[in-house]
């Protein structure tokens, strides 16, 4: 019991929602849900119920709940607005998308309850893997359906002296293909540090007990406590931030793709 | 000569160092740059997020090293 509520990497387990003889096995996959895409999916379920609750029966001067909703859209159209300007309108959906995505997953996986641990499916890298290439995939179809040849001008900075242009090309070259791993490896890591942190520092708690005692333990954790809200303060500020920094370098990057060589 | 890709990964982590002197510069010049003039602090928010996230991506990279180190390289101790 006591290895299993201070063991920090236990919450990144991914288990089968259902038992060995309950799986879904279809054409040879194995489809059965497991805990990532229960909160996925929850996660999914919460956004378009928040943004149905907040834009029904909308109104021309916003109350509460329709201004949660517009605020919310509102900034992601702002960093769209601010990075791509009148071109990033056609992907204003998808990076609005995104930036939901995983603001509420991380969001969802900062809270427990009566069910135990969540899940935050962002702490896997596979997840956010997929999810850079995506992105990285959709920079590279964007570029060449609509510059053609001229988006390998993206490796070809302008303005750059003849002499140490190949220079710049060749690290031009790896940065672009380093742009999956940094946007995966970045999300991932940060999830799970953060996460990883929170539940080494909780773990304390457990140990206090069992080395001063009932009584002892019980006021030496009241000064973990503090250091505790603290630092979930500042995961529910990396779980914004990073959601934050994802949607934005995606707009970097489809910029990138739509003005090549700048 | 076992537990030598330990202290590799240890060594890898020193890339996070650099990433975060890296980021204490940008944050600390952004600062400074917005007590100077803090009309145009909000319009430079999305330029400080976006040198924020690509100089903690080589600290990152650092950390992949140090991970590949502890469970993918070859005689790895753990995993």
């Amino acid at each position: 019991m006591l290895q299993v509520a201070t063991d920090p990497m236990h919450q990144f387990k991914v288990e089968w929602l259902f038992p060995e003889n309950a799986h879904w096995i279809v054409g040879g996959y194995n489809i059965t849900p497991t805990n990532s895409a229960l909160w996925m999916g929850i996660a999914v379920l919460f956004i378009l119920g928040f943004f149905a609750w907040s834009m029904s029966r909308p109104k021309t001067v916003p109350d509460r709940k329709q201004s949660m909703g517009e605020i919310w859209y509102g900034f992601v159209a702002g960093i769209v607005k601010d990075v791509n300007h009148e071109d990033g309108k056609p992907f204003l959906p998808l990076i609005f998308t995104i930036f939901s995505f995983i603001f509420v997953t991380n969001m969802f996986g900062m809270f427990s309850g009566p069910w135990g641990h969540t899940f935050t499916p962002m702490s896997h890298v596979a997840v956010t893997g997929v999810m850079a290439l995506f992105v990285f995939a959709l920079v590279i179809v964007i570029g060449i359906f609509k510059n053609g040849f001229k988006f390998l001008k993206i490796f070809v900075p302008s303005g750059i002296p003849l002499i140490i242009l190949w220079f710049v090309v060749i690290i031009e070259i790896f940065s672009f293909f380093s742009r999956p791993l940094s946007l995966a490896m970045r999300l991932f890591a940060n999830m799970l540090g953060g996460h990883v942190a929170l539940k080494v520092f909780a773990g304390f708690v457990p140990q206090l007990v069992v080395g001063l005692g009932l009584l002892g333990g019980v006021m030496a954790a009241l000064l973990v406590m503090p250091l505790l809200i603290s630092i979930t303060a500042l995961e529910l500020l990396v779980a914004f931030l990073q959601a934050y920094v994802f949607a934005i370098l995606t707009c970097v990057y489809l910029n990138d793709a739509l003005h090549p060589g700048h | 000569m076992e537990g030598l890709n330990l202290i590799g990964a240890g060594l890898a982590c020193v890339a996070m160092g650099g990433a975060g002197i890296g980021v204490g510069t940008i944050f600390g010049n952004y600062l400074s740059a917005a007590i100077r003039n803090p009309s145009a602090a909000q319009q430079q928010f999305g330029n400080l997020i976006f040198g924020f996230a690509v100089t903690e991506a080589l600290g990152i990279f650092g950390l992949v090293i140090s991970l590949l180190l502890i469970y993918a390289a070859p005689g790895a101790s753990a995993g």
